[in-house]
């Protein structure tokens, strides 16, 4: 759920938002009469921020149904709001990642990526040792080894930034993406249009745009999800993301953090001073990628 | 039509995997295009400005005809960003009150703001005028908005160079001579793309058009494309005398990077053709020649046409922000459903002009014999 002070927001607009919308909801429901409900109750639907509580219910509900229906498994679609008092904050030990990219498979099946074509939230560089510093022209994602780690490299996974001044919400037409009062930068699947506007101003390549309709096979489904995160998404639409939101709203590390063999993970809240992640970016030495587009990531590299 | 027709439906019913649009390069042939005619759009202005303005008569007489080429450009944008969408049943989330535009923080909202405003404005000049033809009254009252329009003209053209402009994540298009960029290189490729219509319609249908305004209009062409050759040169020596590492997208253009050259052909054709054009344009041996400006015409939209399509949307994904490259071409849909906007282009432009003409010839003075202007 949207946390209070939003609801209030919305709730002023409210009758004026229903008018309209009954209005509309009348005129073209003689058009479309011949459409399934679902899909009819999907295109009317509000901007997840602007729904009221029984909307929201409605929606989540409706959901749920039809996920459980198409993939024949029991799904929860929840709309867990933020933690108060807490900012989300990642860090990773470049020194002690292998490149294995157990991540990148732990966050495909935990947040119902495409398998088919494949999408991949995180992506690992490969960088040459002693060639010059973060080349990124010079690295590699698509690197096929024996063994990791390989010698004369080191890696770079990347994955959102989650930026405290992300230039992607800021150019998206609708208002389908915004951050969260917990910094997770998250989508609204079904308000996205699909104009692709945020993945060109994203400086690291961390959205993706389904393509086709998602290739995901029933008995792989996560069926715990959440409505901003890891919930099956449909075609043409932006997907990203979202620090695990369906885990660690509940107090869980994100997929990614919990596989990673080397413990180069970290994840916790950055305003919290007895936190794992403020001790380290206090203590070690700390970068953070692009630093001049002043985006100010939330996402620590420290070596 | 029909090509465009299927291949959208090809589009629809398999999603955006028909295309050559991927992660790395997430606009492609339908921007490029939705770019250039923004442009023609734009451009359609160097033909109002004379004859309103200036009042210079060979250009007013036929002024209808640029007014029409702006609405049929824009209705042609329209379709280029519609079909570039993932979920175009949703752009009602665009609108106030039913949606929640991003305005004023999104330049996209701002562009669709300025592309409908500018429709508006030249719809209601041109049909004003030929209701006000049609009375044979005087049509006047119209000019400030005819004034407006022109104004708006350089509007559209900068909201959509400020459109790729701001993105800090693209080195190759966060250049704050790109607007200017963008208008030098329209107001070439508009009023080419005009001197060819206006030649077709001279022998198509019985319009009287004089030289004398084919040859202002590519005076004027001659200006912008020194122009915009100054500033592309402005540009080229930023990047390579810096030699940082934004210069990637630019060696890719015209030299090409690991091997991967896919657009080196093209971006030289794009640049002889421009300063072979500039030259026709300038000597005055070949300015003054039907022939010469036809080809220098030909020449400049071709020109301008792979320098903002190709030469513009495209770099600015290869490489991409984490340096990797893919080599975007457009696929068989993607040229399909180009071919077919711009048939509706063709056939909304001969729409406009059926319905214009008679009323167009009945208003002209001494029945069709025109005057010296």
């Amino acid at each position: 759920m949207p946390n209070e002070n939003e609801n209030k927001c919305a709730d002023k607009n409210l009758d004026r938002r229903r008018f309209l919308k009954s209005a509309a909801v009348g005129a073209a429901g003689l058009a479309l009469s011949s459409c399934s409900s679902s899909s009819f109750q999907a295109f009317f639907q509000d901007h997840f921020r602007e729904m009221d509580k029984d909307e929201l219910l409605s929606t989540l509900k409706r959901m749920e149904e039809e996920y459980s229906k198409k993939y024949g498994k029991k799904f929860t679609v929840s709309a867990e709001a933020p933690i108060d008092e807490t900012l989300f904050g990642y860090g990773l030990d470049i020194s002690r990642c292998i490149g294995c990219r157990r991540c990148v498979y732990a966050c495909v099946e935990e947040n119902n990526q495409s398998r088919d074509p494949q999408i991949h939230w995180i992506s690992v560089l490969r960088f040459k040792k002693g060639d010059k510093w973060m080349d990124l022209e010079n690295s590699t994602k698509y690197y096929d080894p024996e063994k990791v780690p390989e010698d004369g490299y080191f890696y770079v996974p990347i994955a959102c930034q989650q930026c405290e001044n992300p230039p992607c919400t800021k150019v998206c037409p609708v208002q389908a993406t915004w951050k969260e009062p917990d910094g997770i930068v998250v989508v609204d699947y079904n308000w996205c249009i699909g104009c692709r506007y945020c993945m060109a101003a994203c400086p690291y390549g961390a959205r993706h745009f389904n393509l086709t309709d998602p290739g995901l096979p029933a008995e792989e489904v996560n069926p715990k999800t959440h409505y901003l995160g890891n919930r099956p998404r449909p075609r043409g639409v932006v997907e990203k993301c979202t620090f695990c939101i369906q885990r660690t709203r509940k107090g869980l590390y994100p997929a990614c953090s919990e596989i990673c063999p080397m413990g180069a993970r970290k994840f916790g809240n950055i305003l919290d001073p007895e936190s794992e992640i403020r001790y380290l970016i206090d203590k070690k030495r700390v970068f953070r990628l692009k630093e001049d587009l002043n985006t100010l990531p939330k996402f620590y590299y420290f070596i | 039509m029909v090509i465009g027709l299927i291949s959208y439906a090809i589009q629809m019913s398999n999603g955006f995997i028909v295309t050559a649009i991927r992660d790395q390069v997430s606009w492609g042939f339908y921007i490029s295009n939705f770019t250039f005619l923004v442009g023609v759009a734009a451009a359609a202005v160097l033909l109002v400005l004379p004859a309103y303005v200036y009042h210079f008569k060979p250009i007013k007489e036929i002024v209808f005809l640029g007014e029409m080429m702006a609405i049929t450009a824009i209705c042609m944008c329209i379709l280029f960003v519609t079909v570039d969408l993932g979920h175009p049943e949703r752009v009602w989330h665009m609108l106030p009150l039913f949606g929640s535009p991003n305005f004023p923080r999104s330049m996209l909202t701002w562009d669709v703001l300025v592309l409908n405003g500018y429709l508006i404005i030249n719809a209601t000049v041109f049909f004003y005028i030929m209701y006000k033809l049609y009375e044979g009254a005087d049509y006047n009252k119209i000019m400030p908005l005819v004034l407006l329009s022109i104004p708006w003209a350089v509007s559209i053209h900068t909201v959509t160079a400020f459109l790729y402009n701001g993105l800090g994540a693209r080195p190759f298009w966060n250049a704050s001579i790109l607007a200017p960029r963008f208008l030098a290189s329209a107001f070439c490729s508009g009023p080419a793309l005009m001197i060819l219509v206006l030649q077709i319609v001279r022998k198509m249908a019985n319009v009287p058009i004089d030289n004398k305004a084919i040859f202002k209009l590519s005076e004027l062409i001659a200006y912008t494309m020194a122009l915009n050759i100054f500033l592309l040169f402005c540009e080229v020596f930023k990047e390579v005398y810096s030699d940082s590492i934004h210069l990637y997208s630019l060696k890719y253009l015209y030299f090409g990077l690991h091997g991967h050259n896919n657009l080196v052909p093209w971006m030289w054709t794009a640049l002889v053709f421009n300063s072979v054009s500039l030259f026709l344009f300038l000597y005055p041996k070949t300015s003054k020649s039907i022939k010469y400006v036809n080809a220098a015409c030909v020449m400049t939209f071709i020109g301008v046409y792979i320098e903002k399509g190709f030469g513009l949307i495209i770099p600015g994904f290869v490489p991409d922000t984490l340096g990797e490259i893919y080599e975007y071409s457009p696929s068989i849909v993607e040229i399909g459903v180009t071919i077919g906007i711009w048939a509706t282009g063709a056939l909304i432009y001969t729409m406009l002009f059926k319905f214009a003409y008679p009323i167009y010839k009945k208003g002209l003075p001494n029945n069709g014999e025109r005057q010296e202007g």
